[in-house]
C-alpha cells in the first residue's frame, strides 16, 4: 500500500512531516503544560497574515510570514507580561488584527490567489524544497536550544521555583513564544492555518494521559506525531482527502483511544 | 567555602511596592545564622512579598537585602531552599517524586535521573520518611505526602537558609508535629537558618527562636515572649478581641 512513496512530492511532503512532527512532539508539551494551545491559533492566524502580505509583495510569502509571526509572538508576550490583560485576551486582539490585515492585503493583490487557499487547508503537494530547508534550519534551531530543555521544563512545572534558581523565566517564555511561531508557520503548509494549533497540541495532550513524567510526555507526542503524519498521508493520498485535515482526525483518534483507556479511575 | 557572615538575612530600610500599591515598608532586621524565625501577620501584611524578595523574586523599590552575606545577584541559589505552598503545585503536570526532589539538585527540570542524583533524592526522601513515595506521581498526593517531598527537595542541597510559606497549612497535627521535628532535626544536624511564615501563634510561640510580626511595617522582631505581646499583636492585627487574648493567654500557658 506505500508504492506512492517513490514520487518526489510525497517523500517530500513526508521528510516535512516528520520533522514537523518531531517539533511539535518536543514544543507541544510546553503548550499544554503552560496552557499555550490558543497561543498556537492565534500565532496560525497571524502566519496567514504574513503570508498575505508575502503573497501582496510577491516573492516566497515564508520570508514574510517568519517574520510577521515572529514579531506576533513576541507581541503577544509582551502584552501577557506588561499588562493586565490577560494572555487569551491578548491572543485574542493579535489573532483578529493580524486575520483583518491578511485579508486586506489579499484584497490588494487585484488577481486571484489560489495559493493562498493552499495556506488555509494545508497541501501536501504545496511542500517545496524551500519549506524542508526551513524545516530543517528549525529543527537545528531546535537542537542547539536542547540544553534549555530542563529550564524550560522547570519553569513550566513552578515558574517560582525556577524563579528563585535565577532561571531568567521572562528571557525563556518570549523565546518559546518565538520558536513556537516559527513551527507553526513552517507547519502551516503542510496541515493548513486552521489545523496547525491542534497539530501542534493533541499529540502532547494525548501523550499526557499514559505519561508519568515530562519527558516521557515528550517522547510520546512525537510518536503520535510520527504515526498520524505516516498513516496521514498514505490515507491522504488514498482516498485524495487533503493531508492536513487526514493527519489531524489520526492525531484525534489517539487521543480518544488515550482518554478511554487511561481515564481517571 | 563561603565566606561566613554572621547573618543569615539583613535587611536595612526595605520598602516593596507592586505598581502604587505598598507593600512592605521601611523594613529593617536582623536574622541571626541558626535562627529559627517565625513570621507572623494578618492577611495581606506582606508577608510572602517579605520572602519573595529574600528569594530575589521580587525586586525592592528601595532599600539593601543581604542573604548569607551576599548581595540577591551574587547569592547563589542553591545556598537557600524553598519549600512553597504546597498549593500552588499544578497537579496537571507530569512529575514523580524523585523527580521533584532532583529538581532541586539539578535548579533544572530532570529529563534523565542518574544513578548519584538518584541515590541523593533517595537518601534525602527517607530522611523525611518519604521513600516509598519516589517513583509516585506528584499529582495524586495528599498534603502531608506533598510536603515531605518538599522538604526533602529543599534539604536534598544542604541549604544554610531554609525558607517556607505557611508550610504547616492544610496539615493535620500529627503532620505538623512531624513537620517541626524534621526541620529541627535538619537545623540540628545543618547549623542551618529556618524562615517560616505561619498563622498559628502557638507554633510560632513554641517553635521559633524570634518572631516577626508584620503589617506593611516591622512591628515587632525578637524572642517570641517579647514580639508576641499583646501590644504588637493589637498593632498588627487591630482590635485584638477577647478571642486573640484568650488565644494569646493559651498559648503561653496561662490557662492549662
Ligand atoms: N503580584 C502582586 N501584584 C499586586 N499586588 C500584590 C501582589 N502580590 C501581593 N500583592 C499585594 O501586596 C500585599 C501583601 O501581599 P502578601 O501576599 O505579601 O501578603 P501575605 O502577608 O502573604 O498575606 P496572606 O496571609 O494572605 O498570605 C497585599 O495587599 C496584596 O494584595
Ligand atoms: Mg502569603
Amino acid at each position: 500500500m506505500f508504492e506512492a512513496w517513490h514520487l518526489p512530492f510525497m517523500q517530500r511532503a513526508l521528510l516535512a512531516g516528520l520533522i514537523m512532527a518531531l517539533l511539535s512532539g518536543y514544543y507541544g508539551p510546553f503548550m499544554v503544560q503552560r496552557g499555550l494551545s490558543f497561543l498556537g491559533s492565534g500565532l496560525a492566524h497571524a502566519a496567514f497574515g504574513g503570508v498575505a502580505l508575502g503573497l501582496l509583495l510577491g516573492g516566497e510569502p515564508l520570508w514574510v510570514a517568519v517574520p510577521f509571526t515572529a514579531a506576533v509572538a513576541l507581541g503577544i508576550t509582551w502584552v501577557r507580561e506588561r499588562t493586565r490583560i490577560s494572555g487569551d485576551t491578548a491572543v485574542g486582539i493579535f489573532f483578529a488584527v493580524s486575520m483583518a490585515l491578511g485579508i486586506v492585503f489579499l484584497s490588494l493583490k487585484r488577481e486571484y490567489t489560489a495559493e493562498a487557499f493552499t495556506y488555509l487547508f494545508g497541501s501536501i503537494l504545496a511542500v517545496t524544497a524551500t519549506d524542508i530547508w526551513v524545516s530543517l534550519g528549525l529543527l537545528l534551531l531546535t537542537l542547539l536550544t536542547l540544553p534549555l530543555w530542563g529550564r524550560w521544563a522547570y519553569a513550566t512545572f513552578d515558574r517560582e521555583l525556577a524563579q528563585a534558581d535565577r532561571v531568567p523565566v521572562l528571557f525563556d517564555d518570549y523565546l518559546l513564544a518565538f520558536l513556537v511561531a516559527l513551527v507553526v508557520v513552517v507547519a502551516m503548509k503542510l496541515v493548513g492555518l486552521l489545523l496547525v494549533a491542534a497539530f501542534l497540541v493533541i499529540p502532547a495532550a494525548a501523550a499526557r494521559q499514559w505519561s508519568r513524567t515530562f519527558a516521557g510526555m515528550m517522547v510520546g507526542a512525537v510518536l503520535v506525531g510520527v504515526f498520524s503524519v505516516v498513516f496521514g498521508l498514505q490515507i491522504s493520498l488514498q482516498f485524495d482527502i487533503p493531508s492536513g485535515a487526514t493527519i489531524v482526525l489520526l492525531q484525534a483518534l489517539v487521543f480518544t483511544a488515550a482518554a478511554l483507556i487511561w481515564r481517571r479511575a | 567555602m563561603s565566606r561566613k557572615a554572621e547573618y543569615a538575612v539583613e535587611i536595612e530600610d526595605l520598602t516593596v511596592k507592586y505598581g502604587d500599591h505598598v507593600a512592605l515598608e521601611d523594613i529593617s532586621l536582623q536574622i541571626p545564622r541558626g535562627a529559627f524565625v517565625a513570621i507572623v501577620g494578618p492577611n495581606g501584611a506582606g508577608k510572602s512579598t517579605l520572602i519573595k524578595t529574600i528569594l530575589g523574586l521580587v525586586r525592592p523599590a528601595s532599600g539593601k537585602v543581604l542573604v548569607l552575606g551576599e548581595p540577591l545577584e551574587r547569592l547563589d541559589p542553591v545556598r537557600v531552599g524553598y519549600v512553597p505552598q504546597f498549593k500552588t503545585l499544578d497537579r496537571s503536570f507530569p512529575a514523580l517524586a524523585e523527580e521533584l526532589v532532583v529538581s532541586g539538585l539539578r535548579r533544572a527540570w530532570p529529563g534523565r535521573i542518574t544513578r548519584k542524583e538518584r541515590e541523593k533524592a533517595l537518601t534525602a526522601l527517607e530522611r523525611v520518611g518519604a521513600a516509598h513515595l519516589a517513583g509516585r506521581p506528584v499529582s495524586r498526593f495528599s498534603g502531608g505526602e506533598l510536603q515531605r517531598v518538599y522538604l526533602a527537595r529543599a534539604f536534598v542541597r544542604q541549604p544554610e537558609l531554609v525558607v517556607l510559606d505557611e508550610p504547616a497549612t492544610g496539615i493535620d497535627v500529627l503532620g505538623e508535629a512531624d513537620m517541626y521535628r524534621l526541620l529541627e532535626g535538619y537545623q540540628k544536624q545543618s547549623g542551618a537558618t529556618l524562615l517560616m511564615i505561619t498563622h498559628d501563634w502557638e507554633a510560632a510561640y513554641h517553635h521559633a527562636s524570634h518572631v516577626i510580626v508584620l503589617n506593611r511595617r516591622l512591628i515587632g522582631f525578637g524572642p517570641p515572649e517579647r514580639a508576641l505581646s499583646e501590644r504588637c499583636l493589637r498593632e498588627a492585627f487591630g482590635h485584638v478581641g477577647h478571642a486573640h487574648t484568650v488565644a494569646l493567654e493559651f498559648v503561653r500557658g496561662k490557662h492549662v
